[in-house]
């Protein structure tokens, strides 16, 4: 099997384009193991670990962090993503092992798009948007229209993600995660919740417990009428609650050999209600 | 100013003596058997039943043997010799012909020159089968509603314990139904084989990861119709056993492709595959009534157990006997009703793996012992202080406890070690429940404490001589070891030199190749080896140690009987000779041979009466437990334990031991568990099937109870099995503790906890 090793955004996705059948690989922790159990068998690789500028980290405008596609997890949880989106530095301090989080990048997440992707309820809370480049153009891409199933993105064979788009959010933002066992594992049921102390808003986003994460986009307006949502506001155990109830009415999870439709439900009121009450607190 | 000269500490027994492969472990440069390699080799694959039960219509091989790169493809056709193997019971097919029983059931193999064709040949060998209803509910097969599905029946073994008064009963009267979910061992180093056929094409080399060479050796040679002393087999690099590798799994299917390839042929297995490839703990079904006095002493014991074999008996019958032989734990019991199931099904078989049939019967009895403390209105600790058995009683099977017992001991042992500090107020959050998920705060955590003692079978029972056989040599100034132990990580090899050391004050000690070309070594398990490899090694060295004093006697004109060993020299205990051993063994050689065998056991009659077992070991453990009872999330914070351990041999080693097993039990109390679904595994892989992360595991604070075993040949029992047996029923006893709930299934699961 060739591999083709990109040093460039432009001669990666020119290679794409000449060859409708590659993979891409990054750090290789989800393909690879496809490979292996010869679910796929690509015939050309094209490797962009070697492009460098996949792996900065800019503030390209007030308000927004840019993080490249190349970034890995080992880089994500420390600072400066520990203090500017703090959700992620959790979310991605939940992935795997080690050596899986020295290896596994941002965009792999993104790229392989499973509903338990762990950064990915980060990128929905947080309304994230995603950078596409192809050999004719580049595009952005807000997440909640990218991921559009399980394993599923609207990204073109033809394009490369190069970086994703935080916002800045002054306020408190946290991500949990289930799992049977206390460090990696894969997500039975995951939540990211950010407060916006700005807007006076709160956002709130699942995963595990459908074919896309989730955006919990009735009960945060249910929140908002009953809440000002203020900085400082202290929120009664009942509206915690009634939030996470209502969450969980948003979920749809499934049973499987990871736990239960009903575990996952319950699980999702029980983050939601902690998340919300930290907020607050 | 003074100079303080400190001993050679010699790595003699009671040191820890560091593993000669240690390094070489950690380094990665110890050569595990899937990196052996030899020239002109091919590689061999084996194709698998996708079925749990169907009968195999036709198998057309055709296209895979024109395929490029493939050497032979062989099927049942291809066994020359006995078409089955199995330890206990030959039932298990080299490859099936008439109906595959389970899935994953081997039923052709290929050799080619690379495991990528070896995959594709694999893919093109076309069998038809008629699928069938699959039997996995044992209360079918007992029933008597599914016809049999093997030639030999649907029930392997029904055995019933009957002991004293049968209406005896008591104020207390306690019964749970409980249920523990399959395990699987989870060694690291995966299966894998490396054969070399002789060059007359007469016989075969095989090197292999197992934990039984001359078991294997005869299961092998009868499966190739060669006679024993062509076959010959070589321990290759084993990483763990758990009791995984004591049934046959690749072995033939390697020894045929090599023979009919006449090429070395090697095999390994993915982590997939090995979830098919080896038995697995039994799953388990066990209703237990305790009847009790007033003041919590146990009355009499009824209780039914089901163990689910799978498809082919592997060790199900002793599997049995060993669980329900144990269902009066550790303490008196006059009394009994027990009635034992051993099921064939078509889930994949199960055997042996460390604890062999207890650690299911200790998750019941313990559960139990915490039911008859409640109604008692008494303590955890109490139950068991009143209840704890001592030297010198009956057994239910008749048979009368011999072994030290020092029961009451463990239990207050464990009692006196502190407990761990209260959660503080400001905490790390991983180290909570839920760990790197972040899941819980200080204020959402409950902690439990709950307990779990537990006595364990050593050795192999019911009248089998499982010996072990030892040479020792002294030969240019060296001391040569020659067993066929199979080290799989528990240490042998750092033993065998300590106990030459001692024995023969000699610390140039060198192991050979640990391999059939010496009698048999029995088994590494049922935590056998050090008692009765240790006592063959021991024996062999002081065989020797005469020749040694003779010889020296004879040259120095000494009575050779008053000679002994002191540290590293020779001592005429009356007069004032002395010489080095080292200096006393110049040009002297000798070699001596022994057998080490224990004493006699008998087979259970009707009633399951009889003296089965050899000997026992007892523990104490108390786990604390933080639970997130909102999210049924589980951190073990601290076990504590006391061990009846006989004596330490090597302190290092046995806290490897402890740690280790507490680790394995850990796992069957909260996460590790093959899930099934109508006779398939859903989660065969590390992904889905967890094992215990070092976030995970707990703060062990382990207390030796050394109380030397007069019937052990070092006075040392065995360790490794009793510490993952009463581990597994004190954590679900602390989550039981926290929340208040009854939890009859292992391992608990969150939804168990929280719904």
């Amino acid at each position: 099997m060739p591999m083709i090793i990109a040093t460039s955004v432009e001669s990666a996705v020119s290679a794409l384009r000449d060859h409708p059948d590659a993979r891409i690989i990054q750090g290789g922790t989800d393909l690879m193991v496809e490979i292996n159990f010869n679910h796929v068998k690509p015939s050309t690789m094209i490797s962009i670990r070697d492009i460098e500028s996949l792996k900065k980290i800019t503030q390209p405008s007030n308000g927004i962090i840019r993080i490249g596609s190349g970034v890995p997890y080992s880089q994500l949880e420390q600072e400066p993503i520990l203090s500017v989106v703090p959700a992620l530095a959790q979310a991605s301090r939940t992935v795997g092992s080690p050596q899986i989080r020295a290896a596994g990048t941002l965009g792999g997440n993104l790229g392989t798009c499973s509903p338990a992707g762990d950064t990915l309820p980060v990128m929905f809370a947080l309304d994230a948007t995603v950078h596409l480049q192809s050999p004719s153009d580049a595009r952005e891409v807000a997440i909640h229209d990218f991921m559009v199933g399980v394993k599923k993105n609207i990204r073109r064979h033809d394009e490369i993600i190069t970086a994703v788009d935080f916002p800045i959010v002054r306020g408190w933002q946290g991500y949990s995660k289930v799992g049977v066992r206390n460090a990696m594992v894969i997500s039975v049921a995951s939540a990211c919740l950010v407060a916006d102390h700005n807007e006076g808003i709160v956002r709130l986003a699942l995963g595990s417990v459908g074919p896309t994460i989730i955006r919990c986009r009735e009960a945060e307006s249910w929140l908002h009428s009953v809440t000002s949502l203020q900085q400082g506001e202290k929120i009664s155990s009942d509206i915690a609650k009634e939030f996470g109830h209502r969450a969980a009415k948003e979920s749809s999870p499934i049973d499987d050999h990871r736990s239960t439709a009903e575990y996952r439900r319950h699980a999702i009121s029980v983050l939601a209600s902690r998340l919300l009450t930290k907020a607050y607190s | 100013m003074s100079t303080t000269v400190t001993a050679r500490n010699r790595d003699v027994l009671g040191n820890s003596a560091l593993r000669p492969d240690g390094a070489g472990k950690v380094s990665g440069s110890f050569e595990f058997t899937s990196d052996m390699h030899a020239d002109n080799m091919l590689w061999g694959a084996t194709l698998r039943s996708p079925h749990p039960y169907a009968r195999i219509v036709s198998i057309d091989t055709s296209a895979a043997l024109a395929l490029a790169g493939v050497s032979c493809v062989i099927t049942s056709q291809d066994v020359p010799g006995k078409p089955t193997y199995g330890l206990i019971s030959s039932d298990q097919p080299v490859f099936a012909s008439d109906f595959v029983r389970y899935v994953g059931e081997p039923v052709a193999a290929v050799a080619a020159d690379h495991p990528e064709t070896c995959r594709r040949a694999l893919a093109l060998i076309q069998i038809e089968y008629e699928v069938l209803t699959p039997l996995t509910d044992p209360e079918d097969a007992i029933s008597g509603k599914f016809s049999p599905i093997h030639p030999d029946g649907n029930i392997i073994r029904h055995q019933r314990i009957i002991r004293g008064d049968q209406s005896a009963t008591g104020p207390i009267v306690v019964e749970g139904l409980y249920e523990i979910g399959m395990q699987d061992q989870a060694f690291l180093g995966l299966e894998a084989a490396l054969a070399i056929p002789d060059s007359d094409g007469a016989g075969v080399h095989l090197h292999v990861a197992t934990q039984w060479l001359h078991e294997d050796l005869s299961q092998i040679s009868a499966c190739l119709a060669l006679p024993a002393n062509r076959v010959r087999l070589t321990l290759g690099g084993v990483g763990g056993a758990f009791g995984a590798r004591e049934d046959i799994s690749l072995q033939v299917h390697c020894c045929l492709l090599a023979l009919k390839a006449n090429r070395p042929i090697k095999m390994q297995y993915s982590r997939e595959e090995s979830f098919f490839g080896h038995v697995h703990r039994h799953p388990a079904k066990i209703f237990m009534r305790h009847h009790a006095d007033a003041s919590g002493k146990i009355v009499k014991i009824d209780a039914r157990f089901v163990f689910d074999g799978g498809a082919y008996t592997s060790t199900s019958p002793a599997v049995l006997i060993n669980g329900i032989t144990h269902t009066q734990g550790p303490y008196k019991c006059d009394n009994a009703t027990v009635d034992g199931f051993a099921i064939r099904t078509n889930n994949p078989p199960c055997g042996a793996m460390r604890g062999f049939g207890v650690v299911q019967a200790c998750f019941a009895h313990e559960s139990q012992m915490d039911k008859i403390a409640q109604a008692a209105g008494i303590s955890p600790i109490e139950v068991r202080l009143i209840n704890a058995m001592a030297t010198g009683d009956p057994l239910i099977t008749g048979q009368t406890m011999e072994s030290v017992a020092p029961v009451a001991r463990c239990i207050t042992d464990t009692a006196n070690i502190p407990l761990p500090e209260p959660l503080p107020e400001i905490v790390n959050e991983l180290a909570l429940p839920g760990g790197s998920g972040l899941t819980a705060e200080r204020s959402n955590i409950v902690r439990g404490i709950g307990w779990g003692v537990s006595m364990k079978n050593l050795m192999y029972s019911e009248g089998f001589d499982d010996f072990a056989t030892a040479r020792c040599t002294i030969r240019d100034g060296k001391v040569f070891l020659k067993f066929a132990t199979s080290e799989v990580g528990q240490g042998f090899v750092t033993l065998a030199p300590q106990i030459a050391r001692s024995v023969l004050g000699l610390d140039d000690v060198e192991i050979e190749p640990i391999d059939t070309q010496v009698g048999s070594a029995g088994s590494t398990s049922a935590s056998r080896q050090t008692w009765m490899s240790g006592g063959a090694v021991d024996g062999a060295c002081r065989l020797v140690r005469e020749q040694m004093f003779k010889h020296v006697g004879s040259m120095h004109n000494i009575d050779p009987l008053r000679l002994v060993i002191s540290d590293t020299d020779i001592v005429d205990q009356i007069g004032t000779f002395r010489i080095s051993v080292q200096d006393a063994i110049e040009g002297f050689s000798c070699s001596e041979t022994f057998e080490h065998h224990h004493r006699k056991t008998e087979e259970l009659d009707e009633n399951g009466q009889g003296n089965c077992h050899t000997a026992f070991a007892f523990v104490a453990h108390r786990a604390v437990v933080d639970v997130d009872p909102e999210l049924g999330l589980v951190k073990v914070v601290q076990i504590a334990t006391a061990q009846d351990v006989g004596r330490v041999l090597n302190p290092l080693s046995a806290i490897g031991q402890l740690e280790g097993g507490i680790a394995q039990g850990l796992g069957l109390a909260v996460m590790e568990e093959i899930v099934m679904k109508d006779g398939k595994v859903k989660n065969p892989s590390f992904t889905d099937y967890l094992l215990p992360t070092a976030l995970d595991a707990p703060n062990v604070v382990a207390v030796m109870i050394e109380e030397y075993e007069p019937q052990a040949p070092l006075g040392a029992k065995g360790i490794g099995e009793p510490p993952c047996i009463s581990v597994t029923p004190a954590i679900v006893a602390a989550i039981r503790d926290a929340i208040g709930k009854d939890l009859l299934r292992i391992p608990v699961r969150p939804q168990d906890i929280c719904l």
